[in-house]
């Protein structure tokens, strides 16, 4: 997957602290060329060639998109650390 | 000269000065100033282009409920009531929001409230309804930025603060903070949960039916929400009225869907306008605050809390819900202004006040809590809008407790206070919460 988006309610606030989180984790990672981005649900594209993480809250709605990474705590760094070297070791 | 003036009294190019500067500031590249600079510029035009699809749509339901119920009916949304605004206080907005955030940093770097308020478009809202309120008190010039950006400030400390207690209860810690400022409504929520003393069955516990979470997707909460309450006024106003004076001939139930849809559209432009304009001023705003204040604690968007208790989120959206409406009926039989209950304010602040409820009183505390923070965001903004001046004519208000809570206060403060009394009052606020020792810093026992 070469692009990640991160999914909020509005799309604003959270989703952006998720996708600054994920951008750091790539690094930490020492994964390149991934783009990152975040947006609300209600304009959320729908592929299977995204990546898209959101609180278990959302997971619902946001898996009928595509691929879906579901957080407990969405502003664990650890939490995304984990399931996203576990998304890219498979 | 006078070009340059009038290009720098244009709020959009200020905003993108602003931003532009920073960028230099953090010595990027020139693409990486270029880029962002016209972002923000063009995103602060989108929300101005939606302001006027906003008013287009809200205007004719105004006129419906005048006729239909002879009262004055408000939807209080903070993106419509913004975009309005924004026309005629951009400039007084960017310059308290810009320097507003300096103050949080200031603040949180000289009192022990360690919070640095991230959730931006919050921000931005903010500074403008305090743009709004300072000016219709008569303020202006360099006092009218810094007396807004004073109260800006600390509103982004003392926000997070009166919640700390129960998320520090939420979360086991005190790594994040909620940056959301219907704070007062959320704390409420919690202390109305502490005070049921059989904490009882958790939400959790219980099965919701997850069918309403489609709400969450803002466009479908807010179209639904919108065609009941139109044709709600439609029928009551008549179709003779509405086709009369309103829709010129279209038929009253064609039009008033036409509008509803209409005001929906307008919302989701001016998201996508405040996204655009924020893209660059929160991360920088980030990397800054990080770098100047130690065991700094980041104030986060609302839904952070969401995931903790999904259940709570939905009983108490239901819940705020059902307390806006028993509030819009109390209103009503007063005569007094009606705060119609718009679905995206209730959402999210009653899922929070559900959280927090859930966290200190059980189900019942979710239930009870997130009931009286609908019926606390449904009658501030009645105490609002006599203080909001001009704007407090126009169909919508903002919606979220902390707005009405600092409104309120400003507004009827700065009616007695002249502009440099009101500096000296927010300096003196900020140097006691300086030399008081309460707060919430990470490791505060360690710092000594």
């Amino acid at each position: 997957m070469k692009k990640i988006i991160a999914v909020c309610g509005s799309g604003l606030g959270s989703s952006f602290m998720v996708e600054i989180n994920i951008k750091g984790v790539l690094k930490d990672l020492g994964i390149e060329g991934i783009d990152v981005s975040h947006t609300s649900v209600t304009d959320c594209p729908r592929s299977n060639d995204i990546l898209y993480v959101c609180g278990r809250d959302l997971e619902p709605t946001v898996s009928q998109y595509g691929e879906c990474i579901a957080l407990n705590n969405i502003m664990d760094k650890v939490e995304i650390k984990e399931k996203l070297a576990e998304f890219y070791n498979k | 000269m006078n070009g340059l003036i009038d290009l720098l009294s244009q709020p959009s190019i200020l905003i993108g000065i602003i931003v532009c500067l920073g960028l230099v500031l953090q010595g990027k590249s020139f693409t990486e100033v270029i880029a962002p600079t016209i972002k923000a510029i063009v995103g602060f035009l989108i929300i101005g282009a939606a302001a006027n699809v906003i008013v287009g749509s809200l205007d004719p339901l105004g006129n419906m409920i005048q006729t239909g119920f002879g009262l004055k009916g408000v939807i209080p949304n903070n993106e419509a009531v913004v975009a309005i605004a924004l026309a005629d206080y951009g400039q007084a907005t960017a310059f308290i929001m810009t320097l507003g955030m300096v103050f949080n940093i200031v603040i949180a770097r000289v009192t022990k409230l360690k919070y640095i308020f991230l959730t931006g478009h919050h921000t931005l809202y903010m500074a403008c309804m305090i743009s709004v309120i300072l000016i219709a008190t008569g303020q202006s010039g360099p006092l009218l930025i810094i007396n807004g950006a004073l109260a800006l400030g600390l509103i982004m400390v003392i926000s997070p603060a009166v919640c700390q207690p129960y998320m520090r209860k939420l979360t086991g810690s005190d790594d994040i903070a909620m940056g959301h400022f219907s704070a007062f409504g959320y704390a409420l929520a919690g202390f109305i949960g502490s005070l049921f003393p059989n904490k009882g069955k958790s939400t959790e516990d219980m099965v919701v039916p997850k069918s309403v979470l489609f709400l969450r997707d803002s466009s479908v909460a807010i179209t639904i929400t919108m065609v009941i309450i139109y044709f709600i006024c439609a029928f009551v106003a008549g179709p003779e009225y509405i086709e009369a004076e309103l829709s010129g001939g279209t038929n009253f139930l064609v039009f008033s869907f036409i509008q509803a849809l209409t005001f929906t559209a307008g919302f989701i432009i001016i998201q996508t306008g405040v996204r655009m304009i924020l893209n660059e001023i929160v991360p920088a705003f980030k990397g800054i605050s990080e770098k100047l204040v130690p065991n700094a604690i980041p104030a986060l968007d609302v839904p952070v809390v969401y995931p903790i208790a999904p259940n709570a989120v939905v009983i108490g959206f239901i819940s705020s819900f059902i307390g806006g409406l028993v509030s819009m009926m109390v209103l009503g039989q007063l005569g007094w202004v009606i705060i119609i209950p718009g679905v995206v304010p209730h959402f999210f602040t009653g899922a929070a006040a559900g959280v927090f409820g859930n966290s200190t009183g059980g189900r019942k505390g979710a239930i009870v809590g997130s009931f009286v923070n609908g019926v606390l965001i449904s009658f501030l903004p009645v105490f609002l809008l006599p203080v909001l001046g001009g704007l407090g004519f126009e169909g919508s208000t903002f919606s979220d407790a902390d707005f009405a809570v600092l409104g309120i206060i400003l507004g009827n403060v700065g009616e007695f206070l002249a502009s440099w009394m009101m500096t000296i009052v927010l300096v003196a606020i900020v140097a006691v919460l300086a030399f008081i020792p309460i707060g919430g810093g990470k490791n505060v026992e360690s710092q000594s």
